[in-house]
């Protein structure tokens, strides 16, 4: 879902770095203070940033005979909720930009936004909506959806920025060619990856886990204010 | 612009990456167009690329395996430590091992 360096023209490029500015500032604020309310959960936040970094970094090979990689967002968006993900995010898109010339500098906003801020946020939403399923099956939607979303949102920055002859649509079906086809098959595998991470997670630090909400969040435990928020 | 057809490209390589692929498209159907914009940095080969990309996943992997590993021991302490304050002291098991009772013949 990387938009290479330069590949999009200089008044899209400012405006996704604006979009997405917002998104970042609020997300390293929210990080914070998830460390002074919940000093437990540091190592937690971090197996969510390095699951991020390990999965964005494996490209795999697809059924439509070209390869592409997860993104690991949803773990993290399900755990401490997407803002302090579109930081962790932005991160991983900095490293390979800076280093892998993947992605690039002036498509940061862009790629930051697809993959730190779609991406999360479409996985939380399918977890809170999907509250009566089976845990596994909303940890499995949350990563898969997370991911997809990520390729979708790419496909339609694209397209925005090149529409091409058939317009704005008929570029972006031939984007989501592209990107989403190749990307459903790996979604499902990060699904299940993350169902299996996560049952390791649940049994190692279950008391964590709880104090952040992600399994009682209709309890009154510590996250009543997020209880309220979500419920509203 | 058929979906996924985009397999090969002129080093007749397969599994090309989507990232590169929507590159390849852009450049194609859009010729005028020119990146404004360099890497500032970028891998000298494509051997130094995967390097690189490899680099990333052991970071990832060595910190999501310390970060597991540590979860999972502390709750080991946790558990043994509940174990511990509601059994009373036991005795320290006797020191008599396998080996010691061969060195006895």
């Amino acid at each position: 879902m990387h938009i290479a360096e330069g590949f999009l023209p200089p008044l899209h490029a400012a405006a996704w770095t604006a979009v997405a500015a917002p998104f970042v500032i609020h997300g390293t604020r929210a990080i914070s203070r998830t460390i002074k309310e919940h000093p437990e959960a540091k190592l937690l936040l971090g197996a969510a940033g390095a699951f991020t970094f390990v999965l964005s970094a494996i490209k795999l090979p697809s059924v439509t005979g070209s390869s592409s990689h997860p993104t690991g967002t949803g773990l993290g968006a399900v755990i401490f909720r997407p803002p302090v993900m579109a930081a962790l995010g932005t991160i991983v898109l900095l490293f390979q930009a800076l280093l892998l010339a993947h992605g690039g500098l002036t498509t940061l906003g862009a790629n930051v936004f697809s993959m730190a801020v779609v991406g999360p946020w479409v996985g939380y939403a399918a977890f809170r909506l999907l509250g009566r399923a089976p845990f596994s099956v909303r940890i499995f939607a949350a990563m898969a959806l997370a991911n997809l979303a990520t390729y979708v949102m790419t496909a339609t920055q694209l397209a925005l920025a090149f529409p091409g002859q058939n317009g704005f649509v008929g570029a972006w079906s031939a984007f989501l060619g592209i990107f989403a086809i190749t990307q459903v098959p790996l979604a499902v595998i990060e699904g299940l990856v993350g169902v299996l991470i996560f049952k390791a997670l649940r049994s190692w630090a279950g008391p964590e886990l709880s104090a952040l909400g992600v399994f009682s969040r209709r309890r009154d435990h510590a996250g009543t204010k997020v209880d309220e928020a979500i419920h509203a | 612009m058929v979906l996924g057809t985009r397999q090969s490209t002129g080093d007749g390589e397969t599994f090309i990456g989507t990232d590169s692929a929507a590159t390849t498209h852009i450049e194609e159907n859009h010729p005028g167009y020119t990146p404004w914009f360099q890497p500032i940095f970028e891998p000298s080969s494509g051997e130094v690329e995967s390097g690189l990309f490899a680099l990333q996943a052991a970071l990832g992997a060595g910190a999501l395996g310390f970060v597991l590993g540590t979860m999972r021991e502390r709750r080991r302490q946790r558990r043994s430590a509940a174990d511990d304050s509601s059994r009373p002291v036991s005795d320290p098991e006797p020191a008599c091992d396998a080996a010691e009772l061969q060195s006895r013949g």
